[in-house]
């Protein structure tokens, strides 16, 4: 939730490495292909997703991303699929895998499940984001004819996101001066506060709008860079959706396995 | 609450997307052709300040945790439903990637429970309690009122969802009861803060709150709703006949519960020309695959409850395969990595 770590993933995402350099349409398309593969899986698997560490893996690696940085965030379960899923062992008892002796019920095979799909899917987005600077997604949704007025909305965010966060620090920072502890951490003075960045927030909106005003701002926002979708474009995404459908349909683990033990 | 990917089915997951979606789209639509460029700016930077005001907490008073604003329901009154749903979304779009906060494919989901609900269902209720003059008072109870609507919809959203993806075993009802008691001190104290933000705002600068509750009378604004209450039916529509429709296509989701509940198996399925396909598609590639336990091969043998089959082979050929493909990979990468040492790229830095 840091907006520490936030900052480090932008300046990782305006790297240069292969992965970088890809089209951000293709980059899009084979996230959301891997994650529609991982999400896809029945409830109760769980060795079968196994293969699909190879993506946020070869991701780590090729696009030269610091892997403690995804791990860490991974390592960071959300609360909801934890708390959600956490219940699956209490209500789901039947036996479902037999081993060594142990009886493993249901629920913690889905319950395990949930957290490995978890991790894969939030490893996913991160490496998107990691790999793909924010201006450039944007580009990629434009040209997927995402309506503009929404990715300017969304430039704007990002361009704005980091410079707010620190004037809210600025406000938390002078809130722990003048009160020690929780005292002053009361609902109606956090309330004043959160007034107050509103208040310097819409000034600041005035301000931005009369200086791009001056500037010949007419409602969009033009990039220098032209987007091509190359045939290196091409070969990422089919490889990517390719290997996602052959881990999804075919039981890659469960051959893996039985040749591991021939083996 | 954000929705996760790992608890969706990618059909809800779909059919949310589809949704929200078109709404943004028409939204957009509308933003860029009834209101002024000057709103524009003014969106971009309300979506950063509400990852600012996130960051002030405060302590609810009795219980001693630490809360903080979410502010959808303070953006989706003080910019109207179309700018507030595009400014959301955006906001939900950039927790999605760098904050981790709900997945990409989740993005439809929370988009519908956190941005939807506050633009058309907060924002006209919000307007309706605190009338055209309002006092501290009537914003308290207007600003509270539209927080727990919202909220507790939000809440029933998001059971919803993950009841139809049948990822988890909570049972409806239970889960329901659950969750929109959590959400209620959270809906109590979101709707206090944000009545307190505007009131602070209305003693400051009247000038902005009166343009913010004078809108609320204009023609232009009041016309403009008819269309958001025809797409949010719409929307509640598709979102049932679709979400069925794709729910009763993943056998471990509504129907799997559906023919417990009732003893059948698979519910109408026949009906369904595209759940017939991808049942099809799912039993060739199980044919393909006889070390998977399938649904399709335990219906076909007998329909009552011997779904899971317990078989040691099976649990240990996929124990012994998943450490077989993570060493694998972890091979691959530390390869990978040390050829990446040994052959450093041009012009590092």
């Amino acid at each position: 939730m840091s907006c520490y770590e936030a900052d480090r993933l932008d300046r990782i995402a305006y790297g240069d490495s292969p992965l970088h350099r890809l089209d951000p349409r293709a980059k899009i398309l084979a996230t959301l292909a891997f994650i529609l593969a991982v999400v896809s899986q029945p409830k109760y698997e769980l060795f079968g997703l196994a293969p699909f560490i190879l993506f946020p893996l070869l991701t780590i690696v090729i696009g030269e991303i610091p892997g403690r940085l995804i791990f860490r965030r991974v390592l960071l379960v959300s609360p909801f699929a934890l708390l959600i899923g956490a219940f699956n062992p209490f209500l789901d008892r039947q036996v479902f895998h037999h081993l060594w002796g142990f009886d493993i019920s249901g629920g913690w095979i889905s319950f395990s499940s949930i957290l490995v799909r978890f991790a894969l899917t939030v490893s996913a987005a991160l490496a998107l984001i990691a790999t793909t600077s924010f201006p450039s997604l944007c580009q990629g949704l434009t040209a997927m004819r995402v309506p503009r007025t929404f990715v300017v909305q969304l430039l704007f965010l990002y361009r704005y996101l980091f410079l707010l966060a620190e004037e809210g620090g600025r406000i938390l920072r002078a809130r722990a001066l003048r009160a020690r502890g929780w005292r002053g951490r009361t609902p109606r003075v956090a309330a004043s506060m959160v007034g107050t960045l509103f208040l310097r927030t819409l000034d600041r909106a005035e301000r931005i709008y009369q200086a791009m005003s001056a500037r010949g701002y007419d409602g969009n926002i033009r990039q220098l860079r032209r987007l091509s979708f190359t045939i290196t474009d091409g070969v990422f995404l089919v490889a990517v959706a390719v290997s996602c459908a052959f881990f999804r349909l075919l039981p890659v683990t469960y051959w893996m396995g039985r040749w591991g033990r021939d083996w | 609450m954000h929705m996760s990917d790992a608890l969706l089915s990618p059909g809800i997951g779909l059919a949310f997307g589809a949704v929200s979606g078109g709404t943004l789209v028409y939204s957009a639509h509308k933003v860029k052709t009834t209101l002024d460029d000057h709103l524009v700016p003014l969106m971009g930077v309300l979506g950063a300040f509400v990852f600012a005001a996130q960051m002030i907490n405060f302590t609810i008073p009795g219980t001693g945790s630490s809360g903080h604003l979410g502010g959808g329901l303070l953006l989706a009154v003080l910019l109207g439903p179309h700018a507030a749903l595009l400014t959301l979304s955006s906001v939900l779009v950039v927790q999605s990637l760098f904050f981790a906060d709900g997945g990409v494919l989740a993005l439809g989901t929370n988009i519908f429970n956190l941005g939807l609900l506050p633009a058309v269902i907060g924002w006209p209720l919000f307007r309706v309690t605190a009338g055209k003059k309002p006092s501290p008072a009537r914003i308290t109870l207007a600003s509270t009122l539209a927080a727990l609507c919202v909220l507790e919809l939000g809440a029933l959203g998001l059971v919803g969802e993950t009841f139809l993806s049948g990822r988890s075993e909570l049972p409806f009802g239970p889960f329901l009861v659950l969750m929109l008691g959590i959400h209620l001190p959270i809906a109590l104290a979101e709707g206090l803060i944000t009545a307190a933000v505007i009131g602070y705002v209305y003693k400051l600068r009247p000038e902005i709150a009166h343009r913010t509750f004078r809108g609320a009378t204009e023609g232009r604004r009041r016309r403009s709703l008819t269309p958001v209450l025809t797409s949010l039916v719409a929307a509640a529509l598709l979102t049932g006949g679709v979400a069925a429709w794709f729910a009763s296509s993943k056998p471990d989701g509504l129907e799997w519960s559906l023919g417990r509940l009732t003893g059948s198996e698979k519910p109408g399925a026949a009906e369904y020309p595209l759940a017939k396909r991808l049942a099809g598609l799912q039993e060739r590639s199980a044919a393909l695959a006889d070390y998977r336990v399938t649904r399709s091969e335990e219906t076909a043998t007998s329909g009552a409850e011997v779904w899971p089959r317990v078989d040691p082979e099976i649990t240990l050929s996929g124990l012994a395969g998943a450490v077989f493909t993570l060493g694998l990979a972890g091979l691959l990468g530390l390869f990978l990595a040390r050829r990446r040492r040994d052959h450093p790229k041009r012009g590092q830095g």
